[in-house]
């Protein structure tokens, strides 16, 4: 098996910390590559990375590419994009995957515009498949699955004529593998030649400050939407989330409205899920928000109106006042924990 | 000495206020019962061309869109709003016309321009949310990017650099660039103005010219001044050069296999009496099987 036809994996450092979202998407390349029978490829680019190469192994990459370079220790698109194009065309894989974060997103479409190929933003899911066309029929298609016009739609969209096959996908969206340290995979480090003009942007300052919330790692997570209120109701929210030691989350819609910062959101464009239990207080349940929390193991949903769609996909649903309800689910806590 | 700024917008589909009969039985789209809207973050892009050309004299916006004709509600508004030149991009041959097709032909049309300075799109369309026509126009052009700007720190149009505040995860950049640049614009920052009252009695029955031949710079002396009559510039693949081959469905790689109505889950739900017993039991069998707890 060779690096070619391989699925490869663009993996994001800050500050030479990996991503969580590119361990998530090598483990989606693992499970690809094994129906394709063919490699995982990975390529990790930065000044003084080395450390951060070893541990990815393990989750099942075959041959892990390393481009070191003084100039790229922080991402900015011209450089990174020239090395990655060049790295592509190298390794001519038959998928590349990317996390769908402010890089990932910033880097990944000038890549399929240098190779004039195909790219889905913000899948939701992966899969492989034929496709049929015009008479033609493809084998081993990437099926890249995404919701679509405001998240009415889910749209499964191929490039069976073009590769690479590209794809971006949210954090939290695919599970991470557990690592497996029996496995073998190769470290090679490459060089690029880079002139000057090959570094048009210079960062002048970068604050990124550690998240106070947070709602992926979180078991339980107790979200308000705009049913709640007001900014005063929703104390009633991060009241339950206290009592149950869990976090706080909510709909974009009572993030627009102010009741709680945009670092709790969950959703299509917020946050992405998956936790134990979620508590859905007065959210209605729009496909946006659905899209972030309906692989959640049990749901409750909390809601005045019966119709909410949010009782669809709920495990457990009370109709009533969020006034009533919380103050009953924390006492029923409080006396049977 | 003004700079050229080109903006680049879009019509969409209001997907944010979607009712029920904005799907058809077949689980498409009935674009008919949706209103076509302004795309939200492209209107903070024109916003920011205009306050640069407030900060800079002598400097031109230029709004281009891509879309069927109906799209020239767009650039009327953004006549309204303060544009000095606009123009369509429509053309048969456009239809279908994928990320990359699209990136395509707004790269010819920026180049019928010629000369620019700074291009500038909304971060993302809502129909779509991919955020992908920024950069890969950037790319086309061969210029750099700062893409999820939400403030212009400072811009010297004598040393024809920019510096520009973009959103990151849990935090922000200020990046530091030169001139031709492409920024895509956030709904963070430039609040959009208002439409002019006295310009939009000017433009209200702006006409479209179909422009076939070279692209007229008279414009660019500012001879032109407000005159409704061919305000609206129509550009077809031939005026700006494109070829048909890199357009529309031909030029897309990626084609849609299926849509599917989003179907919600028909789990069996257990609906919970809102009362301190029912909810006690609730609450004792999460803790008893360790969800809770």
């Amino acid at each position: 098996m060779a690096a070619k036809n391989s699925v490869m994996v663009f993996v994001q450092q800050d500050d030479g910390k990996v991503a969580e979202v590119s361990v998530e998407l090598i483990s989606k390349a693992r499970d690809l590559a094994d129906q394709l029978k063919t490699q995982v490829t990975a390529v990790l680019i930065g000044s003084g990375i080395g450390k951060a190469a070893e541990p990815l192994i393990p989750y099942g990459v075959d041959r892990l590419y390393t481009v070191e370079h003084k100039g790229l220790e922080h991402y900015t698109p011209v450089p990174y994009a020239k090395v990655l194009t060049q790295m592509v065309r190298k390794i001519s894989p038959q998928i590349v995957l990317y996390g769908a974060t402010t890089t990932g997103r910033d880097l990944a479409p000038r890549i399929a515009s240098a190779l004039r190929v195909g790219l889905t933003a913000d899948c939701t899911d992966l899969k492989i498949g034929s496709y049929e066309s015009k008479g033609r029929s493809y084998e081993n298609v990437l099926y890249q699955i995404r919701p679509a016009f405001g998240g009415n739609i889910i749209a499964t969209i191929v490039s069976p004529e073009h590769k690479p096959q590209m794809a971006t996908v949210r954090e939290g969206v695919m599970k991470m593998g557990d690592p497996n340290p029996d496995f073998k995979g190769e470290i090679i480090a490459e060089s690029v030649d880079l002139d000057p003009q090959d570094f048009p942007s210079q960062i002048v300052e970068r604050v990124k400050e550690e998240k106070l919330v947070n709602l992926k790692g979180a078991q339980v997570i107790v979200a308000g939407g705009i049913g709640v209120g007001s900014k005063e109701n929703f104390k009633l929210i991060q009241q339950l989330a206290h009592a149950l030691g869990a976090e706080v989350g909510a709909s974009r819609a009572a993030v627009d409205a102010g009741y709680v910062s945009k670092d709790h959101q969950v959703g299509q464009t917020g946050t992405t899920v998956r936790p134990r239990l979620y508590i859905a207080c007065g959210i209605s349940g729009s496909v946006q928000h659905r899209a972030g929390m309906d692989e959640s193991a049990r749901i409750i949903a909390i809601n005045t109106d019966p119709e909410a769609p949010i009782f669809q996909i709920a495990n457990y649903g009370i109709v009533g006042d969020l006034k009533d309800v919380i103050p009953r689910f924390i006492k029923a806590f409080r006396a049977k924990a | 000495m003004g700079l050229n700024l080109i903006v680049l917008v879009k019509q969409v589909p209001d997907t944010q206020n979607v009712t029920g009969n904005a799907m058809k039985e077949d689980g498409t789209v009935n674009r008919g019962a949706l209103p076509a809207i302004f795309n939200p973050e492209d209107l903070h892009a024109l916003e920011a061309a205009l306050r640069i050309k407030e900060s800079v004299p002598g400097s031109r916006v230029h709004v281009l869109t891509m879309g069927p004709p109906t799209a020239v509600q767009v650039l009327k508004d953004s006549l309204y709003r303060g544009a000095d030149f606009v123009a369509l991009i429509s053309d048969r041959r456009f239809a279908a016309a994928d990320t990359l097709a699209t990136s395509y032909a707004l790269k010819c049309a920026v180049e019928k321009i010629g000369s620019y300075d700074i291009v500038l799109c909304g971060r993302q369309a809502i129909d779509g949310d991919t955020a992908q026509v920024g950069p890969q126009t950037a790319e086309k052009l061969g210029i750099n990017q700062i893409t999820c700007v939400s403030e212009i720190v400072e811009l010297d149009a004598q040393k024809r650099t920019i510096t520009a505040r973009r959103s990151i995860e849990g935090g922000y950049e200020k990046i530091k660039a030169s001139l031709p640049i492409l920024l895509t614009i956030t709904d963070e920052g430039f609040t959009p103005r208002p439409p002019s009252a006295i310009r939009m009695m000017t433009y209200k029955n702006a006409t479209t010219a179909m422009s076939g031949g070279d692209f007229d710079e008279t414009y660019l002396t500012g001879g032109a001044g407000l005159k409704a009559e061919n305000a609206i510039n129509l550009w077809d693949s031939n005026a700006i050069g494109a070829d048909p081959e890199h357009c529309g469905l031909a030029g897309s790689p990626t084609k849609v296999r299926a849509i599917d109505l989003v179907v919600l889950k028909s789990e069996d739900i257990r609906m919970i009496e809102n009362s301190d017993e029912a909810i006690g039991d609730m609450v004792h069998e999460l803790v008893a099987d360790h969800t809770l707890g």
